[in-house]
C-alpha cells in the first residue's frame, strides 16, 4: 500500500505567542517548530502501522522552504520511507492543498493522511481541500483507520457521538486523537533519517485566496476572583448577577 | 448581497448553531438556506424568524456525506448566485466547506468570530484560541465557517418561503454502517454551560457529584485528558488541545490544574470557575472566579446552592 502522509510545521505547544512588525506576522523569536502534532502522532505514526501490517510504503510531504527541513528529517526519524518538500513558504490552505493535490495526481496513493488540523491555524481545511481536488472521498476528523484490501473501515466524530464508516481507496483521511499513539524516535531512527531520500520538488505557483493581514492577542485576563469554599450561594449570586451566565 | 447560508438537518431538530448561522448571515445580507433530508416544512420555515427569506431544500437524500453536500451547495450557490457562504465550522462544516472552497474557487474562512469589517477582514480564532487573526479574501465569492458559539442567534420576526431544491446530489463517497450516540444529555460543543473534571476526582466512580450539578445546571459534562485516557469518561468528554474545543458561556472545572494544552480547549469560555485545593495551580491565573477548597466537598455544596438559587427564581 502506498501511504502519503502530509505534515506541517508548529510552533512546540509551549511557545509564546507574539507577533511583530505591527501586528502583521507571528514573532518566531525563540521559537521552536515542531511537527505539528496531529500530523505526527496520529497520521504518520497510523500510516507506519498500516504499512508495516500490510506492506508498502510511507512517503511525506510538506510544503515549506529549506529551514523547514529539521522538522521533516524528525518525521524521517519516526519512520517514513522517503520525503518530499514542495519549495514554498506555506501561507494559506488552499495553496497547500494545491501544491500536494498537484504533487499527488497520478502517483497512485491509496491513502492520503492528514492531522485534523494544525495547532497555529487551526482551520481544519488541507484534507478536503486536496480530496476536492483530486476527486476522492474523505473521512474527516478520523479517530481509528484499518484497511481491508480495497476498503478502509473508520470511527469518525460526529456532534456527540462517532460514525463508523466505509470507504473505497484511494481515499484522504484527517486523523484525530485515538487513531494512534504517539512514537518517540530512537537514535537508530534518528542516524538512518539523515540519508532518507528528501527531494525537493518546484512548487507549482498556486494562488493565494485568503492572507492573514493582522493578528492580536486577547484582552489579559483580571485577576481571578477567590470564593470562600464554605460559600457557595455567593459564587451563584456572582455567577447570575455579575458574570450573567445563569 | 445574496448569503447562501448550509444548515445541518440533524435528524428534523434545528441546532443552535444553524440558528447562528443563519443571525450571521443576515448581518452581511439577505440569507436563502440551503439544507437537505426529512426536516419538515413548519420547522425549516420558522428560521425566517432569524432572518432567512427562503430555504432551499433537498429531500432527496439524508445525512451528511460531504461529497453529496459539497454538490448540493456549490448548485445553491449557483442558483441563488451567493456571494458569501456560510457554514459552522463544526463536524459537517469542517469537512464541507474545505472542498466547497475548491469546488467554487471561493476563499475560505474558518473559525470566524465576528462579521466582515468595512474592507472585508474577518477575525478567526488562532493558535488553539491564543490569539486572533484578521483575513483578507482575495476572490469574488467567499466561504465563512463560523466557531460554534461565537454569534448569539437573534429574532427579527418573519417567515421563510420553502422551495424543493434538487442539488444534483449523486453519490454519496462513505458508507455509514453503525452510529455511536449516547441518549440524552447537551452535546457538548453546543453546551452553553459545561462541568468539567480531572484526575483530581480521584476515580470514575465519583464523578456522580459532577454529573449531579451538572443537571442541576442543564449543563454538560466534560473532562481533562488524562481522564479520557484512562477510561474514567469517554473520549469524546476530553475537552482540550486534542480533544474537543470549546466556548460555553461558562466553563466550571474541578480537579484539574490547568494544563497549557488543556487551556487551549477552553480559553474562548466566556466565565471560567476553578475549584482545586491546590492554589498554586496555573488554572487559577485563566480563571474568572476560584475556589481553593476540596472538589468533593465544594461540588455537593455548589449543587445545593444551585438548587436553592432555581427554587427562589
Amino acid at each position: 500500500m502506498k501511504i502519503l502522509v502530509c505534515i506541517s510545521k508548529a510552533p512546540d505547544t509551549t511557545s509564546k505567542i507574539a507577533f511583530t512588525d505591527g501586528n502583521t506576522k507571528f514573532s518566531e523569536d525563540g521559537v521552536q517548530y515542531i511537527v505539528n502534532p496531529y500530523d505526527e502522532w496520529y497520521a504518520l505514526v497510523r500510516g507506519l502501522e498500516l504499512k508495516e501490517s500490510v506492506g508498502g510504503s510511507v512517503t511525506i510531504v510538506t510544503v515549506g522552504t529549506a529551514e523547514d527541513e529539521p522538522t521533516i528529517r524528525k518525521a524521517l526519524a519516526i519512520g517514513a520511507d522517503e520525503a518530499v518538500r514542495i519549495d514554498a513558504e506555506a501561507k494559506d490552505a488552499f495553496q497547500v492543498a494545491t501544491e500536494i493535490a498537484n504533487y499527488a495526481k497520478g502517483q497512485g496513493f491509496d491513502l492520503i493522511l492528514t492531522g485534523k488540523e494544525t495547532i497555529n491555524y487551526n482551520g481544519s481545511q488541507v484534507a478536503g481541500m486536496i480530496a476536492e481536488h483530486l476527486d476522492l472521498p474523505l473521512v474527516s476528523l478520523a479517530s481509528k483507520l484499518d484497511v481491508n484490501g480495497a476498503t478502509a473501515t473508520c470511527d469518525k466524530e460526529i456532534v456527540g457521538g462517532l460514525e463508523i464508516v466505509e470507504v473505497q481507496l484511494p481515499a484522504v483521511i484527517s486523523c484525530a486523537k485515538g487513531m494512534a499513539e504517539q512514537r518517540i524516535p530512537n537514535m537508530r531512527g534518528i542516524m538512518a533519517a539523515r540519508t532518507k531520500p528528501l527531494n525537493v520538488v518546484a512548487a507549482s505557483a498556486s494562488v493565494l485566496n485568503t492572507e492573514f493581514v493582522a493578528y492580536d492577542l486577547p484582552a489579559p485576563k483580571s485577576a481571578v476572583k477567590l470564593i470562600d469554599p464554605e460559600n457557595m450561594d455567593a459564587l451563584v449570586e456572582l455567577l447570575h448577577n455579575e458574570a450573567k451566565v445563569i | 448581497m445574496s448569503v447562501l447560508v448550509y444548515i445541518n438537518s440533524n435528524g428534523g431538530k434545528l441546532m443552535k448553531s444553524a440558528l447562528e448561522a443563519v443571525t450571521y448571515g443576515k448581518m452581511i445580507g439577505d440569507v436563502t438556506v440551503v439544507t437537505n433530508g426529512s426536516t419538515g416544512d413548519d420547522i425549516l420555515s420558522s428560521l425566517g424568524a432569524y432572518g432567512a427569506q427562503k430555504v432551499l431544500v433537498d429531500r432527496s437524500f439524508d445525512g451528511t456525506d460531504a461529497q453529496q453536500l459539497t454538490r448540493l451547495v456549490g448548485s445553491a450557490a449557483e442558483a441563488t448566485g451567493a456571494t458569501s457562504i456560510v457554514f459552522s465550522n463544526d463536524l459537517v462544516g469542517k469537512a464541507v466547506a474545505p472542498r466547497l472552497s475548491v469546488r467554487l474557487s471561493a476563499g475560505l474562512v474558518s473559525g470566524a468570530t465576528g462579521a466582515p469589517d468595512a474592507d472585508g477582514k474577518i477575525k478567526v480564532n488562532v493558535f488553539s484560541g491564543k490569539a486572533f487573526g484578521h483575513v483578507k479574501v482575495n476572490t469574488t465569492k467567499r466561504i465563512i465557517s463560523l466557531l460554534p458559539n461565537s454569534f448569539q442567534p437573534q429574532e427579527v420576526g418573519g417567515s421563510a418561503s420553502i422551495e424543493e431544491f434538487d442539488g444534483n446530489a449523486g453519490a454519496a463517497g462513505l458508507v455509514v454502517k453503525a452510529t455511536k450516540k449516547p441518549e440524552g444529555g447537551v452535546p457538548l460543543p453546543e453546551a452553553e454551560l459545561v462541568v468539567s473534571a480531572g484526575r483530581g476526582l480521584k476515580g470514575p466512580e465519583n464523578w456522580g457529584m459532577v454529573e449531579d450539578l451538572a443537571n442541576e445546571l442543564g449543563a454538560a459534562t466534560a473532562c481533562s485528558r488524562p481522564v479520557a485516557d484512562i477510561g474514567w469518561r469517554p473520549h469524546h468528554e476530553h475537552v482540550g488541545q486534542t480533544g474537543v474545543a470549546i466556548r460555553p458561556n461558562l466553563y466550571i472545572a474541578a480537579g484539574i490544574s490547568g494544563a497549557i494544552q488543556h487551556l487551549a480547549g477552553v480559553n474562548g469560555s466566556k466565565v471560567i470557575v476553578v475549584i482545586n485545593t491546590d492554589a498554586e495551580a496555573p488554572f487559577f491565573k485563566a480563571a474568572d472566579y476560584g475556589i481553593v477548597g476540596d472538589a468533593f466537598e465544594v461540588l455537593p455544596r455548589l449543587t445545593e446552592a444551585v438548587k436553592k438559587f432555581k427554587a427562589a427564581n
